[in-house]
């Protein structure tokens, strides 16, 4: 346990020392959502039609951005051989990665996520789904995203590749996460849809460190 | 305490880098191999570390025969890369590696392992400007820090300046001392007292003749 802190930790401060990978996906995410109302145009009604699913595709895409680099860097200084011999095994080990992604990275997105919804007419109702939809998704799109990391991580400009390995996998999750705001929107009931979404979660966190660790073996060898 | 191959052969890319290659090292030991650009050298040293596995031939530890997830955690391998964080000190860079390994003094013996490698006084220097010698010392320093019985170095002497070369053979001298094992891939003569030698012929070599 106090490994898997201390992977979590170096990278969180790794990204932060760089400072550009959590700045990018927010800077991404708030550039791409302010982009349709400049091109749908600034009627309210049609915005708020749209809120939801343009803040959820807009978070699928920025989540993906830095994605790339999550087993990368490790993998071109040598890291990852160490990492994979260490006593800990593989597997916790890409969990710990995948958490300290999700901080610096989904959790940026979940507070700005609010404010670029007053951008979009979004109705008050669904603000407080937004928040807790998100916070089921966007881990769950750091470990799913990871196995395409995994996969792609010897692979010069795997960037392209890898988005089209993982975004058919975010499907689901784009899916639920609309559904849920709609739902509260609509003045339905959004239980059901969380808590499909915090099944996928868990599902995630269970399948795929496994997957990427073996991913990852094999692109050691 | 024994760590062995058996009739080991690796293939890569279709093609045989060796074949039917035997080596044993008990505690104390320290086995070098020798051999060509070419010949499988590093490979060797990542089959026994586990990350590759080998086509045909098993490995042994303790005589029993292993996967390598059995010893992995027993075993201390430097290849060709530093594994240094650009933006992390010196002293930043080894305490991670300590702290995953799971050491219970990590100040203690990161400073132990700054001091044996004469990298105490740039402790406090970002990764990102030091040179490949300093580079390659501190990943040394790493496997100073926390002791594992199995140390696998490939060609740990790149870059480094005579000095460094002398604390490096010194360190190996004091592993094997404490009961440890050592297979080191060289070109240059490291001085290695009773160290068995391994020569890998290259396969090519081998086809011709």
């Amino acid at each position: 346990m106090n490994r898997f802190a201390h992977i979590v930790q170096r990278d969180v401060r790794l990204a932060l020392r760089q400072g550009s990978a959590s700045t990018m996906v927010v800077m991404f995410f708030v550039l791409t959502v302010t982009l349709f109302p400049l091109g749908v145009g600034p009627e309210a009604n049609i915005l708020q039609r749209m809120s939801s699913g343009v803040l959820w595709v807009a978070a699928l895409l920025a989540s993906m951005l830095s994605l790339d680099r999550l087993f990368q860097a490790d993998f071109e200084d040598g890291s990852l051989d160490f990492l994979t011999l260490g006593s800990l095994p593989l597997e916790v080990t890409v969990l710990a990665k995948c958490t300290a992604h999700w901080l610096t990275t989904g959790l940026p997105l979940i507070i700005v996520a609010p404010l670029l919804g007053v951008l979009l007419h979004l109705e008050p109702a669904g603000y407080l789904t937004l928040m807790i939809a998100m916070a089921l998704g966007t881990p769950a799109l750091s470990l799913i995203g990871a196995i395409g990391a995994a996969l792609t991580v010897g692979v010069r400009r795997g960037g392209v590749l890898l988005s089209l390995l993982v975004l058919p996998l975010y499907i689901p999750i784009l899916i639920f996460g609309v559904g849920a705001i709609d739902a509260a929107i609509g003045g339905l009931t959004e239980r059901p849809h969380l808590l499909v979404m915090a099944a996928m979660l868990l599902g995630s966190i269970a399948l795929c460190p496994w997957a990427a660790a073996a991913a990852l073996r094999l692109n050691l060898e | 305490m024994t760590f062995s191959g058996q009739d080991l052969s690796c293939i890569r890319g279709e093609r045989v880098v060796f074949q039917n290659l035997s080596f044993s090292i008990s505690s104390g030991d320290a086995l070098i191999l020798r051999g060509p650009n070419g010949s499988g050298k590093s490979t060797l040293l990542r089959l026994a570390a586990g990350l590759l596995k080998p086509a045909i031939g098993s490995l042994s530890w303790q005589g029993d025969e292993a996967a390598s997830d059995d010893y992995h955690d027993k075993i201390h391998y430097v290849g060709h890369l530093d594994a240094v964080k650009a933006a992390f000190t010196v002293q930043e860079n080894l305490a991670f590696w300590c702290a995953f390994e799971g050491s219970p003094t990590v100040e203690a013996d990161c400073a132990a392992a700054l001091d044996r490698l004469g990298l105490s006084h740039i402790a406090d220097v970002p990764g990102r400007y030091l040179s490949a010698g300093q580079r390659r010392r501190l990943n040394i320093a790493r496997i100073a820090a926390t002791a594992k019985p199995l140390w696998l170095l490939d060609e740990p002497s790149v870059s480094l300046d005579d000095a460094s070369v002398a604390r490096l053979v010194d360190l190996i001298a004091d592993h094997r001392r404490s009961g440890g094992m050592v297979m080191v891939a060289t070109h240059i003569d490291l001085a290695l007292e009773g160290a068995d030698t391994l020569h890998l012929a290259s396969a090519q070599a081998e086809q011709a003749a």
